[in-house]
């Protein structure tokens, strides 16, 4: 049976970049347990339209986990109180009849407010355009099962591919690192062998990217694998130093040579 | 105006390699001289705009996410078709090309279908080569699947993210082209308008959705691959955000729209549980190769829990209805059949708006005769995301099930080319109608959308070029600027009705109307009703409706009003061309024309023709153009599932 419930919000509400921004109080009545978190928000704002006021803005799309458009700080974990969901997929029932939700966006450096909850997250998107990606032209592949990949392999490759980019991993790490999320796109490429020509590279030009967006270092919190909701394991990151170092032994000439090739 | 389909003739083996082959070329050194805008970053798109990108066009790309990697294609979970035969089950080019026809229920035009079999094997090559994760046996070669009903496997998949890794890749090629500066990335940015000179489209108009600030962007072509319709019914598989706007304001200048009646619905969703519903979750079409689909054959036990209801009180009507296919009868039959149950009222789940829309689908059977251990490892994530969304745990308690729209087979008109009925508009994807016709199977819609991006557009949209002079166009001509004011002249009217009803509203009740009267089943008198219906409530929306905030700012709320704007007169085409195609066929079923055992009846003599709508002027009836289908190499014939 559904459970009819009254809440009560801390939404931060910030009107756009330039706004300092704070926490207004929002009572969130007759909320039905089976609502998802977003058709909470989405009553919420239908009421407040209705006052004429201006419902809270926050990035969704699919509602199925899978894009990485939502992200909210919810309660102070990203996505919320369950494991491995995107705030998409949270539903109320996980909730009870007066609690206090306190609702923020994602906060970081390089993680600019747009408005209320919606944030700009293209530094994760430069990263990618760094190096995270093979240079196979349309058209120019070759017979796919003519290049076997042991399965194991492929496996591990698949669990760090996973990534929806969504940037939970940044808002949950007290340095604001974007390591998580650097370190599972070089970690997919690396492990399968359509990556290796551009691995030395690769891993070079997307790090130094991370470091030039402002995201801070990793220090091994471990926040990040907490709150990511596809698992991504955190033993990426110690791969993905162990190819920087390996790709700061080549000497920069021969990296330059080959980058030209 | 005389629609030419341009579709080669000759041995439809030759036909794709013949047009490849008589393309005209651009030279490379000339190529960067070109302004190319792709509109959408989706399969279809993403990979069309990466593709210009590495052939050296001067390309920007438009999307109304923050990433162009948060296309909604990126939500496909089952698969995508190639026709490799990697199990050597018999496949070929022939099969899937013949399949896809057959399924398609005769509305298709052969020489694309081919062609889209033909390219199928490329896709595969292609998205490996990116990197890929597809799924592999332990020999390191790639693994298949059957999908969808197809007697061979011949799907490509990646757990269960397919969508999400294609286009990863898509995306990774396009970040390389953006990095490369080939291709500027717009996101955030919705297209509000297609700029026509002459008869000829040189550009869009765009609103910043942060800003709000609308410009104009020029081009030498458009190409369109802004997704499909489904977001009409409101409730769908769909992303929240997918929307015609950029389809529907070309078709209003001059692109046609094609059969916008054919949409496919889905059978096995997740209910939906209460007027609040957002969005539906679709549950992948592999559940029905394991559970039994029932509902309780006394309306005393509807409320009853279903565990305690003996097997001789359960209707399982699939099984009784359809003795040798059974719960694996094709989608649109399943879902008509879990309609009726439901209109019966013999629903079970939670009632909304008085009616209780569910039948359950239940794995007891499947968990005794397998164990546990069995069907947790063919479906424990599918089990775990119902839980997650229902709260009922799938191993103890029958899921619920209950069809929702899916998928959009109609769109705009493209001739071979993929060209529209506009000069230099071409669209690629789900928002093109060409290659699936009434009815979509499994996992082709990604085959579809990469095979468009990756390389059909790149040699046609080349060949269109070769013959058009670059630039001539800037945002200072007259038609551009007329076009931009158009534009702000529209968010003005929408900005300043200070109504009292949301956008929101609006559109949950246009949906409604439609999934009632233009749904699933599809009659004369209901489709006139509705007809009469989305005209007034259309009415009400220009008189009532309120936006808080302004347009010159981040506003969720004029762009869910813009979207559904534009929804209600798509709304108006697709019930009139339901009511026109006085047939059943594929997606499309009329309840006037099935046999006795209820099947959908095909008019082949009649309705062998693909309905072009063509926009004449607000508040005027569209015209009906006809591109008459032939059948060469498949013969039409009438399908039984009995
Ligand atoms: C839940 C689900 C599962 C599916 N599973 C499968 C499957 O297993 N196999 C299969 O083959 N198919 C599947 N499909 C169908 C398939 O995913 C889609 O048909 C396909 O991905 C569409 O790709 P596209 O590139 O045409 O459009 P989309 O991926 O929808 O991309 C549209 C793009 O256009 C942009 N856009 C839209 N409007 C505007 C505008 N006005 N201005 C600017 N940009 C705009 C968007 O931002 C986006 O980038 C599934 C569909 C759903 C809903
Ligand atoms: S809205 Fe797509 S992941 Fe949440």
């Amino acid at each position: 049976m559904a459970r009819s419930m009254n809440l009560v919000l801390n939404v931060w509400r910030q009107k756009n970049a330039k706004d300092q921004g704070r926490f207004v109080r929002y009572d969130a009545k007759a909320i039905n347990d089976h609502m998802s978190f977003l058709e909470m928000l989405d009553v919420v704002n239908e009421d407040l339209a209705h006052k004429g006021e201006e419902p809270i803005a926050f990035d969704h799309d699919c509602r199925e986990g899978i894009c990485g458009s939502c992200g909210m700080v919810i309660n102070g974990v990203p996505h919320g109180p369950a494991k491995s969901t995107t705030a998409c997929q949270l539903h109320m029932r996980l909730f009870k009849d007066g609690d206090e939700i306190t609702i923020e966006p994602w906060r970081a450096g390089a993680f600019p407010v747009v408005r209320d909850l919606v944030v700009d997250r293209s530094a994760l998107d430069r990263i990618i355009q760094a190096g995270g990606y093979v240079s196979v032209r349309a058209g120019a592949a070759p017979e796919a099962n003519s290049l076997p990949v042991p399965k194991l392999d492929s496996d591990q490759a698949f669990d760090a591919a996973t990534c929806i980019g969504c940037g939970a991993c940044v808002a949950s790490c007290p340095n604001a690192s974007a390591a998580l999320f650097t370190a599972a796109k070089i970690s997919h490429l690396a492990l399968l062998p359509q990556g290796g020509p551009e691995r030395t590279d690769r891993v070079r030009k997307m790090v130094a990217q991370m470091d030039a967006e402002g995201f801070g270092h990793c220090s091994s919190h471990k926040e990040c694998e907490a709150v990511c909701p596809k698992d991504i394991s955190i033993s990426f990151i110690a791969k993905m130093n162990r190819e920087l170092i390996t790709a700061m032994s080549v000497a920069p000439n021969e990296i330059k040579s080959r980058s030209k090739g | 105006m005389q629609l030419d389909s341009r579709a080669p003739t000759g041995p439809i083996e030759q036909r794709w390699n013949e047009a490849r082959f008589k393309s005209k070329l651009v030279n490379p050194a000339n190529r960067r001289k070109y302004k190319v805008i792709v509109v959408g970053s989706g399969l279809a798109g993403g990979a069309a705009a990466a593709t210009f990108g590495e052939l050296g066009y001067n390309v920007s790309c438009f999307c109304y996410q923050d990433s162009p990697r948060r296309a909604h294609s990126i939500a496909a979970q089952g698969g995508i078709n190639a026709a490799k035969n990697y199990q050597n089950d018999g496949d070929s080019v022939y099969r899937l090309f013949y399949d896809t026809v057959k399924g398609g229920d005769f509305r298709a035009r052969e020489s694309n279908v081919y062609r889209l079999a033909e390219l199928s094997v490329n896709i595969i090559d292609q998205c490996v080569a990116q990197g890929v994760p597809f799924a592999r046996e332990y020999s390191g070669l790639l693994g298949n699947r059957s999908f969808g009903g197809a007697q061979v496997a011949r799907t490509f998949y990646a757990r269960g993210q397919t969508g999400q890794q294609l286009l990863l890749g898509a995306y990774q090629s396009l970040s390389k082209q953006i990095e490369q500066r080939t291709v500027k990335m717009h996101p955030r940015t919705e297209m509000l308008d297609l700029i026509v000179v002459d008869g000829v489209a040189r550009g869009i108009v765009t609103r910043d959705l942060v800003t709000g600030k609308v410009s104009a962007h020029t081009a030498d072509v458009v190409v369109l691959c802004s997704g499909g319709y489904g977001n009409v019914f409101y409730l769908s598989t769909n992303a929240k955000g997918c929307n015609t706007t950029a389809t529907w304001r070309s078709h209003r200048r001059g692109a046609y729209f094609a059969n916008p009646c054919f949409t496919q619905i889905h059978p096995t969703c997740i209910p939906q549980s209460g007027d609040y519903q957002s969005k539906l979750t679709l549950m992948s079409e592999s559940l029905r190769n394991d559970g039994r689909v029932w509902v309780p054959k006394n309306l005393a036990d509807l409320q009853r829990d279903p565990k305690n209801i003996p097997e001789a009180d359960r209707d399982y009507y699939l099984e009784r209805q359809y003795p040798s296919f059974g719960n694996l009868v094709p989608r649109d039959i399943a879902s008509r059949r879990a309609k009726e149950m439901c209109d019966l009222g013999k629903g079970v789940g939670p009632e909304v708006a008085g009616v209780r829309r569910g039948v359950y689908l239940d794995f007891g059977d499947a968990v005794k005769r397998l164990g546990r251990d069995a069907v947790a490892e063919r479906y424990d994530n599918l089990f775990q995301m119902y839980e997650r969304i229902t709260g009922e745990n799938p191993y103890e308690v029958p899921m619920r099930m209950y069809p929702a729209i899916h998928y959009t087979m109609g769109g705009l008109w493209v001739d071979y080319n993929l060209m529209s009925t506009i000069t230099g508009l071409f669209v690629g994807g789900e928002a093109n109608f060409s290659d699936h016709g009434a009815n979509r199977l499994g996992a082709s819609a990604l085959m579809q959308g990469l095979a468009d991006g990756y390389f059909v557009l790149p040699v046609t949209v080349s060949n269109y070029l070769a013959g058009v002079k670059p630039g001539g166009v800037d945002e200072s001509h007259p038609d551009v600027r007329r076009t931009v004011g158009e534009v702000e002249a529209r968010i003005q009217r929408l900005m300043s009705i200070r109504g009292k009803r949301t956008p929101e509203s609006f559109h949950r009740e246009l949906g409604t109307l439609m999934w009632d009267y233009c749904g699933m089943a599809r009659t004369e008198a209901g489709l006139k009703f509705a007809l009469a219906k989305i005209p007034e409530l259309k009415a009400e929306f220009y008189g009532n409706l309120s936006i808080v905030g302004s347009g010159e700012e981040y506003n969720i709320m004029l762009e869910k009003a813009g979207r559904t704007a534009d929804f209600f007169e798509l709304a108006e085409l697709t019930c009139r061309d339901a009511l026109d195609r006085e047939e059943s066929a594929g997606g499309h079923f009329r309840e006037e024309h099935q046999t006795e055992e209820g099947e959908a009846q095909r008019n082949d003599d009649a309705f062998s023709y693909v309905a072009a709508w063509e926009f004449t002027g607000e508040s005027l009836a569209p015209k009906l153009n006809k591109e008459p289908l032939s059948f060469e190499y498949v013969h039409p014939s009438q399908r039984s599932y009995k």
